[in-house]
């Protein structure tokens, strides 16, 4: 008779062997490699949008004849509007011709005290604006000069005049760019937690369905191949998050896209990271246990839909209240709250201007919360997931033994 | 060391107020190929789930070599379950070696064992095909070398034999007699009692969650009354009827069955048979296992009724 081979397999060795499937299984699959692929396009599509966008002026204006006096002033008055304007010289005729074929926007003509503009069929709103200021500027120094004072000192002093604000509490200044940021990781967060945590509980349900489970429980226990399967998914989530995260952050930098320093731009991907760990690792659990009640893909919907709708609330909130208002109060409280936290917070941190009390809160319920989860899924997915045929009911799954 | 035997003992489960398995008890010996019998719903399946620790028994204790069964020696055992699983979309030989490994054994080790026995089982070459792509007798084959590559000291199958072609029926009762002879316990339930009969040392019949009769078939026969089988095509119906210390058991085609008393003279009945014109057929046989099942579950439904 032959001897009894060893066949110790460790409890980490088995997770580990289910994870392993996981990764090996999911990094083959044509729709990983499609989705990442896509939003990697979509980001570094995005960047180079805005770079194209950003780059090179509002408007180009022509100055011939006497307005070419006007070159300065209309620049500068341009810059204080918040606009970019490209000026050229020319001769009135070869100006007007090219505002006709579009390669002006606008040529002033005239002497130079008085603003007279030349376009094609209409002015652009903001240009016009500009130039309704200037003309301003010009009258009111026409005026100045008149009554025997110095427009260049009076324009000084006017520019100097401003009313002094003494803030009690010194407010965040949010930018514009960390909140395109934040947007941004809100949608990578959401995105990511709702595929590969609905990826959890189809992954359950597949071995629940093809009746493989009974193989694998015969080997190992239910909460190896839980666990196992959680963080498969996860790392794979993981790799997909940082790629594209890190990808997006630099792509943006090197262009010249995004002007904020490298060490927000790492800290924001840390904590995208960090908070689709925590925020995978809390609802995966949850999608796990629940997945295991039913035996059916088609079933699936309706028993993940109440955490899910967790996730989405939490989406749905900071992408319509935050851009707008990032120091929105209902947000903050939310942020910090166990079931938000994981979509709120990495927003609110893209964003700027997060006390450290308030991230190390957040963090900190969570993984609080994640050993009572660990213990609840446990019980659930154990009673549950082998019991084929019709749903399990919740009450049922966690009072059997 | 104690042998190698597998213990079934005094297994109890209930769900709710169904009885399931009332003291199930039972043993199969190293190198005994053991026949797992009874009706639909009787508790041949949820007994191999106990043995396999995927489901909890109320009470009773599942031993092999004398030792209650863990989870490490469970590794030792080879299982097929009722309802065929393997992962779907998982190339054959990926799906074998991850299963052995789950077993303990090294991905070397593994690997060169899912090539024997996909050789073996003459689905070698499927190993790079999903076994969703297979046909159903393949993906069978797939399951028993999913039960056989971790080299287990131990076979519990639930229903090998079902939806199998004659040729792969044979490759399965092969590789089971193979196994058997190696002096692994084999235990495996079916429906095709001419194959349990032909091919098993030991049967146990269950009942309604409990053992019934356990033993070998000759034992088992041993008592019964014997059979006495006529084909005479041209014998009018009723022709035996008058026959002394006969019962006719039954009728099928031409032929008919008697079942025999107690010192009663066979030679009259061919006598009687040949009056009506040819005998094509004249022979005695022990009761079949069939019958021997019919028998046994009868009994108890009468013993159950009085």
């Amino acid at each position: 008779m032959s001897s009894v081979p060893d066949v110790r397999v460790g409890d980490w060795e088995a997770v580990g062997l289910v994870a392993g499937r996981e990764i090996n299984t999911r990094l083959k699959s044509k729709a990983f490699v499609i989705t990442t692929a896509a939003t990697l396009l979509l980001l570094v599509g995005f960047t180079l949008v805005m770079k194209f966008v950003s780059g090179g002026s509002d408007a180009t204006v022509g100055v011939s004849g006497g307005s070419v006096a006007l070159e300065a002033p209309l620049k500068a008055t341009a810059t204080a509007i918040g606009q970019t304007i490209d000026t050229r010289q020319v001769d009135e005729a070869a100006g007007r011709a090219q505002v006709d074929n579009g390669e002006l926007d606008a040529l002033l003509v005239g002497d130079g005290g008085k603003i007279v503009v030349v376009v094609k069929k209409e002015i652009d709103d903001k240009l016009r604006n500009t130039l309704n200021v200037l003309a301003g500027q010009l009258a009111l120094n026409q005026e100045i000069s008149d009554l025997g004072g110095d427009p260049a000192r009076v324009s000084q002093e006017v520019a100097g005049a401003k009313a002094e604000v003494r803030p009690l509490e010194p407010p965040y200044d949010y930018n514009g760019q960390q909140l395109v940021i934040g947007m941004i990781a809100g949608i990578l967060i959401y995105m990511s937690l709702l595929i590969n945590g609905q990826s959890v509980a189809q992954g359950v349900v597949e071995e629940k369905s093809s009746r493989v489970v009974e193989l694998l429980l015969a080997t190992i226990r239910p909460w190896q191949l839980m666990l196992g399967k959680v963080v498969g998914i996860g790392v794979v989530g993981l790799v997909q998050m940082a790629v594209i995260g890190g990808a997006g952050i630099t792509a943006g930098l090197a262009t010249g896209v995004l002007t904020i320093s490298v060490s927000a731009a790492v800290s924001t991907v840390v904590w995208l990271v960090v908070w689709f760990l925590l925020g995978f690792f809390a609802y995966s659990l949850v999608f796990a246990a629940l997945g295991a009640l039913v035996s059916r893909q088609e079933d699936i919907g309706g028993v993940i839909t109440p955490p899910l709708m967790f996730v989405i609330l939490g989406y749905v909130l900071g992408i319509s209240i935050l851009p707008s208002d990032p120091g929105n109060k209902l947000v903050e409280v939310l942020s910090m709250v166990p079931l938000f936290a994981p979509t709120l917070m990495p927003m609110r941190l893209a964003m700027g201007g997060v006390p450290a009390w308030e991230a190390g809160l957040a963090v900190v319920l969570v993984v609080a919360l994640i050993p009572g989860l660990v213990w609840l899924s446990g019980r659930i997915y154990r009673n549950a997931v082998t019991r084929s045929g019709a749903k399990v009911r919740l009450r049922d799954a966690l009072r059997a033994s | 060391m104690a042998e190698r035997r597998l213990e079934i003992d005094g297994v109890s489960k209930r769900y709710g107020d169904v009885v399931a398995l009332r003291e199930m008890t039972f043993q199969v010996n190293a190198g005994e190929l053991f026949g797992f019998v009874g009706s639909n719903g009787a508790g041949k399946t949820t007994t191999m789930r106990i043995a396999l620790g995927v489901l909890a028994a109320d009470a009773g204790v599942v031993r092999w070599a004398g030792e209650p069964i863990t989870l490490e020696t469970r590794r030792h055992i080879g299982y097929m379950p009722e309802e065929r699983g393997l992962y779907p979309k998982m190339k054959v030989a990926e799906q074998l070696v991850y299963l052995a490994r789950l077993h303990g054994l090294s991905t070397e080790r593994a690997r060169r064992s899912v090539d024997e026995w996909t050789e073996r089982l003459g689905v070698a070459a499927r190993r790079d095909d999903e076994v969703q792509k297979l046909s159903l007798g393949n993906q069978q084959r797939v399951q028993l070398a999913a039960a056989l590559v971790h080299d287990p000291s131990i076979l519990v199958l639930d229903e090998p034999f079902s939806g199998l072609d004659p040729v792969a029926v044979d490759v399965m009762s092969k590789v089971l007699l193979d196994k058997a002879a190696e002096g692994v316990p084999v235990v495996f339930s079916s429906h095709q009692l001419d194959l349990v009969e032909r091919l098993c040392h030991r049967v146990g019949i269950v009942r309604s969650g409990h053992m019934v009769a356990c033993d070998t078939v000759e034992a088992l026969r041993a008592g019964g009354t014997e059979h006495l089988v006529v084909d005479a095509p041209q014998a009018p119906p009723g022709w035996a009827d008058a026959l002394p210390g006969v019962t006719v058991k039954e009728r099928v085609g031409t032929k008919t069955v008697f079942e025999l008393g107690p010192a009663v003279d066979d030679q009259a009945i061919l006598r009687a048979a040949l009056a009506t014109g040819p005998v094509t057929e004249f022979s005695r046989r022990g009761q079949s296992l069939t019958e021997l099942f019919r028998n046994v579950v009868s009994e108890h439904t009468e013993a159950v009724a009085a």
